[in-house]
């Protein structure tokens, strides 16, 4: 079957060589194949073997860039490299020892060999081998896979039919047995319920969760409880972390002086869209073109601020349409790596070196996201930057939309009365000059005793009466200054045009009676919207509010345009439907259209990373030619193409992966599997990494109770170590700490602060640019801060707090801290090693009690003044010990 | 991402069995874990680094930031006096962009404000503001045709610390952590320090991305060393937990991790229990680093009367020294207060008072423990200042502008030539006369003398090899002893 399939496949590669637009029509289908290299004696397979050793070696100078293109050769193309050149054929299918490249790649010549030595790369004995056996073999190209449709790959055989427990493990075992490894059992329930709990919630389970699931023999009870989890408010707060991630999201611009915008409502968007199983599509949609979708809902020009989340620069020096350019770039990146899983920054200055993007390609679709009003200028008092919208319920929206209507009324009203103020006003002059008193005014105009209101006892003011009559109301109380008699002494048209404001002004607000009315009608309609809006946030949002002509940049810089561009997609991929009005909604559409190759591939990747920690392709922000080829091909294709055809249904792709038997299985580690695959890329065990900060911090909130389980909101300000905003930003920005129940909110709602991260998260994103693969270190560093950081002390001590209250025995205790943060009871080993070491605390704590009590003070919840402190304060040392065990912090 | 075991499990348990007690466990795996190149035990490098012997084990490097003024501090030019006032010649600015701040105004030049001396067997002339400069010029190589791409401060900065001018690649302090490795066991290898004038004149912020590790793993960044509380985040223990009762509850825990490791058999776990021993040593290094009180009284006299002040550039200075002294293999120092637009005849004086003599004691200090030899110290700007004024130029409130297009940096130790000074500027101290130094050179320069060809330190990231140099970068063979 597999021979059959090459054959097949050979044949179309040759028909229709793997130039880019065979890329977009070829059927090629991949047979099954390993990943690992391949034997000397098997089939070469060119997307496997070969394209990552030309590409990494020869492509920069041979491939699709045409300016870096060395020699007029090409290597990427079979057409080009198989044509007969002078001083011979690059390639000729067949023959090795007659093929061009092939000699110079193998020729010992300094001069003559590829690649050069000033490249600093060579190849290995063994990929020279593949290629030689590769041209033996005839040559054959083949498209780069990610750039072709997936389709629905059948479900492979396998021989162990009872392991699969959905189409997932057909694929992960096909593979393992053709390695001759077998999977590993499946974990123990206790794993089970944790690591679900973890991967979906982000939260350990509680003692009861446990309970429940222990005790619930039905066939079903994983799936149940999958079930139960996916329903959990916390799973939009777990899943949202990564795609905030994606999405550069922070609380701050950025920059000098940082200043703070209020993104978090989108934020929130995020998280119910997640929550209430938004379809993949639909979430796309509306995050790259809610705002011009007909008829958008609040929500969905809500959702548009995703292209907003970029950082912003209100520098003193910067220029207002490089700002503005530098955002527009971002848009691109952030789109293109979040959504195609492509980098395509390289082609924001020359054509892709390794990928067939343009430079052209880039600003095509550069173009999309250039029609925004945003200016690049404005100052920043507020983080916020136009155009924005208020995020309020719609009825609230229309009460300040009717609100504003009765300002620009009220204005309209003010400003018609304007041409009959003026006559007033000079009438008071004549009148005035001839009296010589400004303050008397003339007898027709009777005091008021009332200040001047739009409706003051029956009489409305800015109802036009008789105009002098009725407006030119007394000057209570203030005499013009000498400056203002002077002027009004001069013949107007000798008064200079500073002169005449003065005047009017001083006329305006302190005589006409209308003018005043209306002027605080004015104001107060003003006042009135502004205290409304002022209760709902600004957000920044899309919009295509200009016209502006696209030109490719000359290495992206602003003043630099080269040729004008329209808006369009990238060559190599589909186009777009025809018809469509070409705007971002429509390169939103193209995105999700079941015919993109690689949205669908690239989403369910990021999944899969989620929980295996590692995607199918490793490189999940690169499935260019340059990314790591997918470990599992045909199964990436099978999730991909089922994602499409479920509707995008992203919890259902989610419940799919966490249900197969190849995430159920117990991750320990032999040193068998160590051996036969380090980085576990065949799955023959579970995956098993630490938990990202975010996560460890919550987990430490919850399995104290500490956790305030409140839904999004702005964000909060924790514990933090004093002077660290102030330190960066000299002494500018102070870190006002909060306190109360925003001491114990989940870590996704900590203030983000872009110009220096929360310092209790490590390893993150540092939210200037779009980030789709975690960074996993493991670093002294990490350690000082679970050991150190007050969150864990307070919460070691608020955990011991309550289990003292309910348990007798120090085994019982330490069987419950257990069980909160490790979902099992302690080991007698591990018993052995921490009841003695609570005996010495308590020694410790017992001959120097106020040190006990120095240790409680640690947090600021209430310490149970019903313990003994020294007890307390040995446990909550002990507890912090046990917060810190590998396993605590890691997923299994 | 986290280093490879070189032992597996059964070896290390073997030792384990052989009745090796827990924290020489430890200690032992931390060896093995972190089986170094390089005397002192700490991270390895990548194989094959450094690719020939290197001149430079550590390097000082003291970014003065805002760009120092070269023409009122190295870069003499007596000839100017007679230009006082006039406006810069067309063919010497030949149209090339100015900051907003000054291209509207007509380009007068203001000579030096301040005199220069000659000193030392070189014969080098040094402004009068930095007499201690003067004392260590012998051991000093200034380069007075450094040039940069970048006008304004932060992308200079950036640009300097990571060879692009865009925030995102790894800062020269990683690349050195990753492809050497570390020199201790107990200190990160890559440490920041940062000060600023007393005036706090100038509102340029050091960005945590001047020091980040880029697309590099996050362990290379450099770790921040912090004038007021803790060195380190999260460095002190908490009130009520002694160092005695850490060690004990370290050691607890490493317990634990054991028993988990033989369970679970992941080697991330032998990692973590390497990393959190690192982490106690470091918890006791960091402070002792910190703390100057065992240095003694002439030490501090020659880092000049500010030294115990906290967070100002002497102490920072010393401490520098006293890092290097324990293994940190990068040491940068950032210092505020050099963006003399308006401020040249008030604050500039003070900023070279402040910053002289912390700089030449460090060279001298260095050089009386023997230590100058394989340490190179650096001193310079991201840029320096215009020839013409900015502002009224017989006014106090005078100043000068960004400078990129020729300014001068010193080096020493290191491998470097000592006493010389190399290429430099026109008369007008404008452009560059002969003997280029571009950013990329300057890095390539650093790494060649860290024994790295600079074209072979690279990290594949989406797709593409980057490198500290771009794609550019020359060795200045001229500098090298």
């Amino acid at each position: 079957m597999r021979n059959h399939r090459l054959w097949k496949l050979g044949k179309i590669a040759a028909l229709c060589i793997g130039t880019v637009v065979a890329a977009q029509t070829a059927v090629a289908q991949f047979a099954l194949a390993p990943a690992t290299a391949a034997s000397p004696s098997s089939q070469i397979r060119f997307n496997r073997d070969i394209r990552p050793i030309l590409s990494d070696t020869c492509f920069k100078c041979h491939g699709f860039d045409r300016k870096a293109r060395k020699a007029d050769l090409r290597l990427d193309v079979a057409e080009e490299a198989f044509k007969p050149r002078k001083g011979g054929v690059p390639i000729v299918p067949g023959h090795p020892e007659t093929s061009e490249a092939y000699l110079r790649l193998t020729s010992t010549d300094p001069d003559m060999r590829m690649p050069p030595p000033e490249s600093h790369l060579t190849l290995t004995a063994e990929q020279m081998q593949r290629i030689r056996q590769w041209i033996a073999q005839g040559a054959i190209y083949e498209p780069h896979w990610a750039f072709i449709a997936p389709k629905d790959s059948p479900l492979p055989a396998v021989k162990n039919a009872s392991w699969p427990k959905n189409p997932i493990d057909r694929f992960i075992l096909a593979r393992l047995e053709e390695e001759g490894l077998s999977p590993s059992p499946e974990a123990d329930r206790r794993t089970l319920i944790r690591r679900l709990s973890l991967d979906l919630t982000g939260l350990a389970p509680t003692p009861s969760d446990v309970a429940a699931f222990l005790a619930d023999s039905s066939a079903d009870a994983y799936e149940k409880l999958v079930d139960r989890l996916l329903a959990s408010p916390a799973y939009g707060e777990r899943m949202a972390l990564e795609w905030l991630d994606a999405a550069r999201y922070a609380d701050t611009n950025g920059y000098q002086a940082d200043p703070t915008r209020t993104m978090w409502p989108w934020r929130d968007w995020v998280i119910n869209a997640m929550n209430q199983n938004m379809p993949f599509d639909q979430f796309a949609v509306d995050q790259i073109a809610g705002d011009l979708i007909p008829g958008a809902t609040t929500e969905q020009r809500l959702a548009s601020g995703f292209n907003r989340n970029h950082p912003y620069n209100s520098e003193g020096g910067a220029i207002a349409e490089e700002v503005r350019v530098t955002n527009v770039l971002d848009r691109v990146d952030t789109t293109s790596t979040t959504f195609l899983g492509l980098t395509i920054g390289c082609a924001k200055c020359h054509d892709h070196k390794f990928d067939p993007i343009t430079q052209k390609d880039y600003y095509s679709l550069y173009a999309y996201f250039n029609q925004c009003s945003e200016s690049g200028g404005e100052s920043q008092s507020s983080g916020n930057v136009a155009p924005t919208m208020i995020d309020a319920p719609d009825p609230e929206l229309a009460k300040i939309a009717a609100l504003r209507a009765e300002q620009r009324k009220a204005a309209a009203a003010l400003a018609a009365a304007l041409p009959a103020i003026d006559a007033a006003q000079a009438e008071w002059e004549k009148a005035a000059n001839g009296t010589g008193s400004f303050m008397l005014l003339p007898p027709t105009t009777a005091p008021s005793t009332q200040p001047a209101s739009p409706s003051v006892a029956g009489h409305d003011a800015t109802k036009p009466e008789d105009e002098a009559a009725s407006s030119n109301g007394p000057a209570r109380g203030v005499d013009p200054s000498a400056e203002i008699r002077r002027v009004l002494a001069l013949d107007v048209k000798k008064r200079s045009a500073a002169e005449k404001a003065s005047v009017r002004e001083y006329y305006r607000t302190n005589v006409n009676a209308r003018f005043k009315a209306l002027n605080a009608a004015v104001r107060a309609a003003e006042k009135a919207a502004n205290d409304l809006e002022g209760k709902y946030p600004r957000v920044m949002v899309m919009d295509d509010a200009t016209a502006r002509k696209t030109h490719v940049l000359f290495r992206g810089q602003y003043d630099k345009p080269l040729a004008e561009v329209t808006s369009n997609t990238p060559g190599v991929l589909p186009p777009l439907p025809t018809g469509a009005e070409n705007n971002r909604l429509a390169l939103a559409r193209w995105l999700v259209d079941p015919g993109n190759p690689l949205t669908a591939r690239v989403i369910v990747n990021r999944y899969w990373q989620t929980f295996f920690g590692t995607g199918i392709v490793k490189t999940s922000d690169d499935f260019g030619t340059q990314g790591d080829p997918p470990s599992h091909p045909e199964l990436l294709d099978y999730l991909a193409h089922r994602f499409i055809s479920s509707g995008w249904d992203v919890k259902a792709m989610q419940r799919l992966i966490v249900c197969s038997a190849a995430y159920r299985q117990s991750s320990k580690v032999t040193p068998d599997l160590l051996e036969k695959d380090p980085a576990n890329r065949l799955l023959a065990r579970g995956a098993r990494f630490r938990l990202s900060s975010f996560l460890i911090r919550d987990q430490a909130l919850a399995a104290s109770g500490l956790l305030v389980a409140k839904l999004g909101g702005p964000p909060v300000k924790p514990y933090q170590p004093p002077g660290v905003w102030e330190d960066m930003s000299l002494g500018k920005i102070t870190y006002r700490q909060d306190h109360g129940e925003s001491l114990y909110r989940r870590s996704i709602y900590t203030f983000w602060r872009r110009t220096v991260s929360p310092t209790s998260m490590f390893d993150v994103s540092a939210r200037t640019v779009c980030t789709v693969r975690p960074s996993r270190t493991n670093t002294p560093l990490q350690a000082l801060a679970l050991e150190n950081d007050p969150t864990y002390v307070e919460a070691a001590r608020v955990l011991s707090q309550e289990l003292l209250t309910q348990t007798s025995t120090p085994a019982q205790t330490l069987d419950g801290v257990f069980e909160r943060l490790l979902v099992r009871d302690a080991t007698a080993t591990e018993a052995k090693v921490l009841l003695p070491a609570l005996d010495r605390l308590e020694g410790e704590y017992r001959a120097d009690p106020p040190r006990a009590l120095q240790l409680l003070g640690v947090g600021e919840s209430p310490r149970d003044p019903s313990i003994d402190p020294v007890t307390l304060a040995s446990w909550t040392a002990l507890v912090n010990t046990v917060m810190n065990m590998d396993e605590t912090i890691t997923k299994e | 991402m986290t280093d490879p075991l070189s032992i597996n499990r059964r070896q290390f348990f073997g030792r384990a069995a052989a009745g090796i007690g827990t924290a020489a466990l430890a200690t032992l795996l931390n060896r093995d874990l972190f089986a170094a190149p390089t005397p002192g035990g700490g991270a390895r490098g990548l194989p094959g680094f450094p690719n020939f012997v290197p001149t430079a084990k550590r390097v000082i490097y003291m970014l003065m930031s805002g760009g120092p003024p070269h023409i009122d501090t190295l870069d003499y030019k007596p000839q100017l006096a007679a230009y006082y006032g006039k406006e810069l010649p067309a063919s010497v600015q030949m149209g090339q962009r100015l900051s907003t701040m000054t291209a509207g105004q007509k380009q007068l030049v203001l000579p030096s404000i301040v005199p220069f001396q000659r000193y030392g067997k070189s014969g080098t002339w040094i402004s009068d503001y930095l007499p201690h400069l003067g004392s260590v010029v012998d051991d000093v190589c200034f380069i007075k045709s450094m040039s940069s791409t970048q006008v304004n401060h932060a992308p200079a900065v950036t640009f300097f610390l990571t060879g692009a001018e865009q925030p995102g690649r790894p800062s020269i302090g990683a690349w050195l952590s990753y492809g050497l490795g570390s020199l201790n066991d107990n200190l990160p290898t890559f440490v920041v320090m940062t000060s600023r004038d007393r005036e706090n004149s100038c509102g340029q912020l050091f960005f945590d991305h001047y020091w980040g590790s880029g697309f590099l793993p996050g362990k290379f960044q450099g770790v921040k060393l912090r004038s007021a509380g803790d060195p380190v985040l999260y460095l002190s223990d908490p009130p009520g937990i002694t160092r005695p009762m850490r060690r004990e509850l370290l050691s607890d825990l490493d317990k634990l991790n054991e028993l988990e490791y033989a369970d679970a058999g992941d080697p991330e776990i032998a990692t973590r229990i390497a990393q959190y021993e690192m982490a106690y040593r470091m918890q006791a290094a960091a402070p002792e680093l910190a703390d100057l009180s065992s240095e003694s009284k002439s030490t501090l006299d020659m880092y000049g009367p500010d030294v115990l002040r906290p967070g100002s550039f002497a102490g920072n200075c010393l401490r520098a020294r006293r890092l290097a002294e324990r293994g940190v293999r990068y040491v940068q120092l950032m210092h505020a207060g050099w963006d003399h637009h308006k401020n040249l005849r008030t604050q500039f004086k003070i900023q070279c008072k402040d910053t002289d003599q912390p700089a030449a004691a460090l060279v001298k200090d260095l050089k009386q423990r023997g230590l100058l030899d394989d340490t190179l110290v650096i001193w310079g700007g991201e840029f320096g200042r215009t020839v013409f004024a900015q502002g009224d130029l017989s006014s106090k409130s005078t100043g000068r502008d960004h400078h990129p297009y020729c300014y001068t940096i010193w080096m020493a130790g290191g491998g470097v030539k000592p006493g010389i000074s190399y290429g430099a500027s026109d008369d007008f101290c404008y452009n560059v006369a002969h003997d280029p130094v571009g950013v990329h050179d300057f890095q390539a320069t650093l790494m060649h003398l860290f024994g790295i060809d600079h074209e072979k330190l690279t990290f594949k990231f989406q797709g593409r090899r980057f490198r500290l140099t771009d794609v550019e970068g020359q060795v200045v063979k001229g500098i090298l002893a």
